[in-house]
């Protein structure tokens, strides 16, 4: 096969990701799958990749769920009955009942206390901003869509909130939200934006819709670009209203772009962190599971890791009920794109 | 909404003018209005953010529209290193994304060349296992390697923030390169060989410059994913200046009054990040946009 030479470099980052590799090598996984030479060339040229995958995601993930049914270091001492718990020993789901049982019992201030707060407004954030996101992003697309003046400019312009930092634009955000702030002047109001519950709520959504509306617009506009002109003309030459032309063609056909944005847009709310804890660090109201998580994990680590796997299961828990029920077709998209 | 259908019906079909010319066009007029409230929406922030950025500190919260009370003073605060680390915190988000894109592209290039050229079994399996590494959520991976890196002595250094960057970084390059690689005419390799060139010259004089800006514009995006990371970049330095990147350091800027929030100098701070991400915006546009629609990833 002429193409082996190519791959030289790569046979050899294998063999040394395979030294620090954990658990079985998949090379020999993928191997003992493929037949042909290409699967062979196919198998080395991944393995680089898969190996360091396993290492720095799939490894993190096992300890984390194992350190999740163990006893933290920080929390060896006498149990109730009297007995000394050393660090290390199997606990079972003693974290996991904490954090599910806590909720009602556990005094405020603690974590165990602010759990299923937390899982309503991670919800309820997810919700909100991906709602208002969907269709200002649409309405948006169908603006931009076309041939005018300017076109490069404004899609370049439309980059620019997706690509500052999440963290300069929430503090961007919080200056302006602040009391003496340029929103209380610019609407004539003295709302304490961060520090009520309903408002600092509706200050991350705001601030979340305003930076990543536009890059659903972006996303929007690419399945907007491959919809034939004439499919338009000939629906607008049968008499066909603008509202029926956007219900009857646009929509169907901007639909696998739509779901695909969606998708990955609730999988990156569901772990939101940035926004709430820069703008109000997680105070009225707007603790998410990440900030609990962070909250956690300096004094029981162990108990972090069950909230963590407690988040990992929701969101995976979200992308699989997408997938199947929403029918997103992510891979198979993809897979098709890359077969040529 | 029956404006919005109104819009809906003039802008979606970009090749056709109203056969009937009015005196004014109102769709065109329409469109403008519309181009101009997206710019106003995507860079009013940004405009505010520099004009405060250069008000003198007590002028903070003046509501006064255009620059007054111009002064450099916080600027040259925000790098005074007798307060925050800004200008080592820039080092340290350069040399982190750095090592991440040089990782995850040699890395990437491989396993993408396998997935867009050539047909194997379990293609469809590393696919799927690729994704889901894209959407993996970050504090999943937060508690196992705090813990880790707390046992290897590692926290506080780069390889803490690298090492679980590398593991964001590669599906993304991936998931990118073989949106790229799959559109790339390959027929032309086979041609430059059976015109003699070998193997090796076929890639480097042949393939390699078609894909040059492909890889360009996977890098780029991977450099910004790890240039805007937060939430590990504010836990796993361990509060270390020496090795805390930018947005951690924006995040908890302090003023000579640790009471009062020197919003001044942090949207000075802000502006020092923002303008060189607007010039690469600005400059590679065209190309940002086809790397994020091919690979359809999130902000």
């Amino acid at each position: 096969m002429a193409d082996t030479q190519e791959i030289q470099p790569a046979d050899q980052a294998g063999s040394a990701g395979g030294a620090d590799g954990s658990g079985p090598n998949p090379r020999f996984a993928l191997r003992n799958k493929v037949k042909s030479g290409e699967g062979r060339l196919a198998a080395r040229l991944i393995a680089p990749a898969v190996i360091l995958m396993l290492a720095v995601i799939g490894y993190p993930v096992v300890t984390a769920v194992w350190s999740s049914l163990h006893l933290d270091k920080a929390d060896a001492g006498l149990n109730p009955q009297g007995f000394f718990e050393v660090g290390g020993k199997w606990v079972g789901f003693k974290y996991y009942t904490y954090w599910f049982h806590c909720g009602s019992t556990c005094v405020p201030g603690t974590t165990g206390h602010d759990f299923y707060p937390a899982i309503g407004q991670t919800l309820l954030f997810t919700g909100a901003t991906v709602f208002f996101e969907v269709i200002l992003g649409m309405i948006f697309a169908l603006m931009m869509n076309g041939t005018y003046k300017g076109r490069g400019l404004v899609r370049a312009v439309i980059l620019v909130p997706w690509a500052i930092p999440t963290a300069v634009t929430a503090q961007l955000w919080k200056f302006m939200f602040d009391y003496q702030g340029i929103l209380n002047k610019v609407l004539h109001t003295n709302i304490v934006w961060l520090g009520n519950t309903g408002t600092a709520r509706a200050a991350v959504v705001i601030a979340d819709v305003w930076k990543t509306t536009p890059f659903i617009a972006l996303l929007l506009l690419a399945g907007l670009q491959v919809i034939p002109a004439d499919i338009y003309e000939s629906a607008r030459v049968d008499g066909a209203t603008a509202w029926q032309r956007f219900r009857q063609i646009t929509l169907p056909l901007v639909k696998p772009a739509l779901l695909v944005a969606v998708l990955f847009r609730i999988l990156d709310v569901l772990r939101i962190y940035d926004l709430p804890q820069i703008l109000t660090g997680g105070a009225n109201g707007t603790t998410t599971l990440s900030i609990l998580v962070v909250r956690e994990l300096r004094s029981s680590p162990n108990n972090a890791s069950a909230l963590s796997t407690i988040t990992f299961v929701l969101i995976f828990v979200v992308a699989f009920l997408l997938v199947k029920v929403m029918g997103v077709n992510v891979v198979q998209t993809e897979a098709r794109g890359a077969k040529k | 909404m029956t404006a919005v259908a109104e819009h809906t019906g003039n802008l979606t079909s970009p090749h056709e003018f109203p056969p009937t010319r009015r005196g004014i066009k109102w769709n065109v007029v329409g469109r403008y209005v519309g181009i101009v409230f997206i710019i106003l929406w995507c860079l009013l922030p940004f405009y505010w953010m520099a004009v405060v950025s250069f008000r003198q500190v007590g002028y903070t919260f003046d509501s006064t529209p255009w620059p007054t009370h111009v002064t450099f003073s916080n600027f040259t605060a925000a790098f005074d290193t007798s307060k925050n680390h800004f200008g080592r915190a820039l080092i340290n988000s350069i040399i982190i994304g750095t090592v991440t894109t040089a990782v995850a592209m040699v890395v990437g290039v491989f396993t993408a060349y396998a997935l867009a050229r050539l047909q194997f079994r379990g293609k469809f399996f590393v696919l799927g296992l690729i994704l889901a590494a894209a959407m993996f959520p970050g504090v999943a991976l937060l508690t196992p390697l705090f813990k880790l890196f707390t046992q290897l002595h590692l926290l506080g250094t780069y390889e803490a923030l690298i090492i679980p960057y590398i593991a964001f970084a590669l599906p993304l390059s991936i998931y990118t390169l073989t949106s790229f690689f799959s559109e790339m005419p390959w027929e032309l390799e086979q041609a430059a060989k059976v015109d003699g060139a070998t193997p090796g010259q076929a890639f480097r004089l042949v393939i390699f410059p078609l894909c040059a800006p492909g890889l360009f514009t996977t890098a780029i995006l991977v450099f910004l994913a790890c240039w805007n990371e937060f939430l590990l970049a504010s836990v796993l330095p361990n509060g270390k200046a020496s090795v805390a990147p930018v947005t951690y350091a924006i995040a908890s800027f302090t003023g000579s009054d640790p009471k009062v929030i020197p919003y001044t100098s942090i949207m000075a701070a802000g502006v020092v990040v923002t303008i060189p991400l607007v010039i690469v915006v600005l400059l590679f546009q065209r190309r940002i946009v086809s790397g994020l629609t091919a690979g359809g990833v999130k902000g």
